[in-house]
């Protein structure tokens, strides 16, 4: 990863944390200042699905074209991506603690990313038993495809259908109404770039150090 | 007579008081911010995020410094 795009990531991030806490939000009963929770809370998904959006290229690409390169590139996706999603699942719950009532809601919405995040576990699980490394590669590629069908209709479509209190799903409207006003773009947006930045920037940590551990077998 | 009275007074009474509801305040912390206390906040956000970026960079160095050992 090129050293600017990590200053870029470094700097959006100074401006979101400034600009996050600082900057006018929309008065809303209820949510009051927790409003700005949608600056880190939401860009924690947004990573995740990004992640786990390149994890399940690679995964496709080394189905094509089995080489090891591409499985080492493809769970260490699905390895941050998972990072994300568990802080997003934390930061969510926080929330809701103080704009729900309760932590944990069983609102379609958080149930549906539990379930994601536990298909993602599986993966880790199914990986773990596998010694064989060319199996490995192949079974959890096709595993990965099957995870991320499962997670777009798991945390976007189906609280969607039903009712959700969580903004964006259940009827609630998700950018355009009270949720999202053309102030809270300028923060929320630079957010989503800077943590997918840094997301990229410790999967590009993950696959350098398993291409020091492969240097090192080979020595030995 | 009497009667339209009392519905004409309790109209403006319904009117004067929902008027007084629409003016209801928001309640966010402004008494904070007006005292400069949200800049604390701001800083010490701030140096956790300096402290995970500065030990990230490090991460990063480390790792460089490894695949120069073992080019």
């Amino acid at each position: 990863m090129k050293v600017w795009l990590k200053v870029i990531a470094v700097l959006l991030l100074v401006y979101v944390h400034t600009a996050g806490l600082l900057m006018d939000v929309p008065r809303l009963n209820i949510l009051n200042e927790t409003v700005r929770a949608l600056y880190f809370h939401v860009p924690m998904w947004f990573g995740m699905v990004l992640l786990y959006l390149m994890s399940v290229y690679y995964a496709i690409r080394y189905l094509k074209n089995p080489t090891p390169e591409f499985d080492v590139k493809s769970v260490a996706y699905a390895h941050v991506g998972t990072a994300f999603g568990i802080l997003g699942m934390i930061t969510g719950m926080l929330w809701a603690n103080y704009t729900w009532g309760s932590p944990w809601h069983g609102d379609p919405k958080q149930n549906g990313a539990a379930i994601a995040l536990l298909v993602y576990l599986a993966y880790f699980v199914l990986r773990g038993s596998l010694d064989n490394e060319e199996q490995r590669a192949r079974l959890s590629g096709v595993y990965n495809i099957f995870a991320f069908a499962a997670m777009i209709p798991l945390i976007f479509i189906i609280p969607r259908l039903t009712s959700s209190m969580h903004p964006g799903s259940g009827g609630n409207p998700g950018f355009n109404a009270y949720d999202l006003d053309s102030r809270m773009r300028l923060v929320f947006y630079p957010a989503v770039i800077a943590w997918f930045l840094i997301g990229l920037w410790i999967v590009s940590l993950r696959v350098r150090i398993k291409k020091l551990e492969e240097k090192i077998i080979e020595r030995e | 007579m009497k009667n339209i009275i009392v519905r004409i007074s309790g109209l403006v009474l319904l009117l004067v008081t929902n008027f007084g509801f629409a003016q209801t305040e928001v309640e966010m912390a402004d008494t904070m911010r007006s005292e400069g206390k949200i800049y604390v906040i701001v800083a010490i956000v701030l140096i956790v995020l300096a402290g995970l970026v500065v030990y990230l960079f490090m991460l990063d160095r480390k790792v460089k410094n490894l695949e120069n050992r073992l080019k």
